[in-house]
């Protein structure tokens, strides 16, 4: 971010802008920049709160009109407590549903979780007005077919011509995360970002999946899906707990 | 992003030995412009956003592209990319403005604050090392923002 300030600057663009780890703006020393105390993926600090945003936007924009820098300002406040998951009313789900399976293949275990969660995540789509899925083309039963399939031994072909096999997978997971991700958010209960995290790492068959995917990719002679073996499909913070989790 | 100081060591060190990869920059640039209430704002994002319809962001070479976000995208069709799966994508689900603050920077205008609000928003996905890939590019966009009168841009990274 700051070397895109420092571009675009000496194209004569002013800029001012958002960051997230004070110690790398420090380093790369852009002309003006707002550092904010706000979970990695929040640059504006919660959603659903149009004064906090309103206010943290001001702040970042009113640099602008330093005099002389370059400037990186602390913000003072930490963002607002937000959770998702206040079912809206009117718009409970309509349907009941039994437990996940606990039995069964992993791949029935994680077919029968979507078909669960599908319900919920109308309820997403009806109460925001947007989905974030949409990029495969897929469904998620279909997303769910392709990825079990590449933990046996006829993995299915890619779903887009236009792109390989690694970033197919890279494509489905981030859409079948996203569908989960929507439809736990709606359900009743509080669910602040480590505890949807948690779930959907340490509790779902999609967790497990992915899990399992990573090993397929790490053992794969295919040197593009070494990011999926690497970083780009299990976080950080869910290799630590599992490792943690194991050395107990 | 919270303080380096209350991560665990593991994540703090992460964070910390990337800033010896992170190259020196000599030169202070500092554009001027005029009264915020008089400023024409595009935001560039490094989130890895951009319309459904248009081409994912990859690996390799295609992580170094942007795309063109129109001024008028609705919600509905702005979606994301990025290959880094360590930041929270769900705040983005529930509500763009917190990644994209577009619905707050058009309000700022309409309370007369901001002087007015680009044509074309633009997108790139960040994480790419070294960062100094962005440089055609990032140039590129600045030929673009000139063209559509722009005269301030908020930088927002995720």
């Amino acid at each position: 971010m700051g070397a895109l300030g420092h571009y675009l600057e000496e194209e004569g663009i002013p800029t001012t802008q958002i960051s997230l780890v004070r110690e790398h703006t420090a380093a790369l020393n852009p002309p003006r920049a707002l550092w904010v105390p706000f979970v990695l993926g929040r640059p504006f600090g919660a959603p659903n709160d149009s004064a906090f945003q309103r206010k943290v936007l001001l702040a970042a924009l009113r640099l602008l009109e330093r005099d002389s820098g370059p400037v990186l300002e602390d913000f003072p406040e930490d963002a607002p407590y937000s959770d998702l998951g206040k079912a809206p009313e009117g718009l409970n789900c309509p349907v009941s549903f039994p437990r996940m399976k606990s039995k069964g293949t992993l791949a029935e275990r994680l077919a029968d979780e979507i078909s669960q969660l599908r319900a919920w995540r109308d309820v997403a789509v009806k109460h925001r007005k947007r989905t974030t899925l949409g990029l495969t083309g897929l469904s998620p039963e279909e997303i769910g077919e392709f990825l079990s399939s590449w933990l046996t031994e006829n993995p299915m072909p890619t779903f887009r011509p236009d792109i390989a096999s690694a970033a197919a997978l890279k494509l489905a997971t981030d859409e079948l995360k996203a569908f989960y991700y929507e439809a736990k958010a709606v359900q009743p209960g509080r669910h602040p970002v480590a505890e949807i995290q948690n779930w959907f790492w340490l509790e779902t068959a999609a967790g497990k999946t992915f899990l399992e995917l990573r090993n397929v990719a790490a053992k794969s002679p295919d040197p593009t899906m070494k990011g999926l073996a690497t970083l780009s499909l299990v976080p950080r913070a869910v290799d630590a707990a599992l490792k943690a989790a194991s050395s107990v | 992003m919270v303080r380096l100081a209350d991560l665990p060591d593991w994540d703090r060190e992460n964070f910390l030995n990337r800033i010896t990869a992170l190259p020196k920059f000599p030169g202070r640039p500092w554009a001027r412009g005029p009264a915020l209430a008089h400023r024409r704002v595009a935001i560039v994002t490094t989130a890895g956003l951009h319309v459904r319809s248009d081409q994912p962001f990859g690996a390799g070479a295609a992580g170094m592209d942007y795309r063109v976000i129109p001024g008028d995208v609705a919600p509905a069709d702005l979606v994301m990319s990025h290959l880094s799966v360590n930041f929270d994508r769900s705040g983005f689900q529930e509500d763009w403005n917190v990644v994209f603050p577009l619905d707050r920077l058009k309000e700022l205008v309409r309370d007369k604050l901001v002087g007015a609000v680009a044509a074309f928003h633009y997108s790139f996905m960040g994480a790419v090392s070294p960062v100094t890939e962005y440089e055609s590019k990032a140039r590129e966009v600045a030929s673009l923002l000139k063209k559509d009168n722009v005269n301030a841009v908020l930088l927002c990274p995720v």
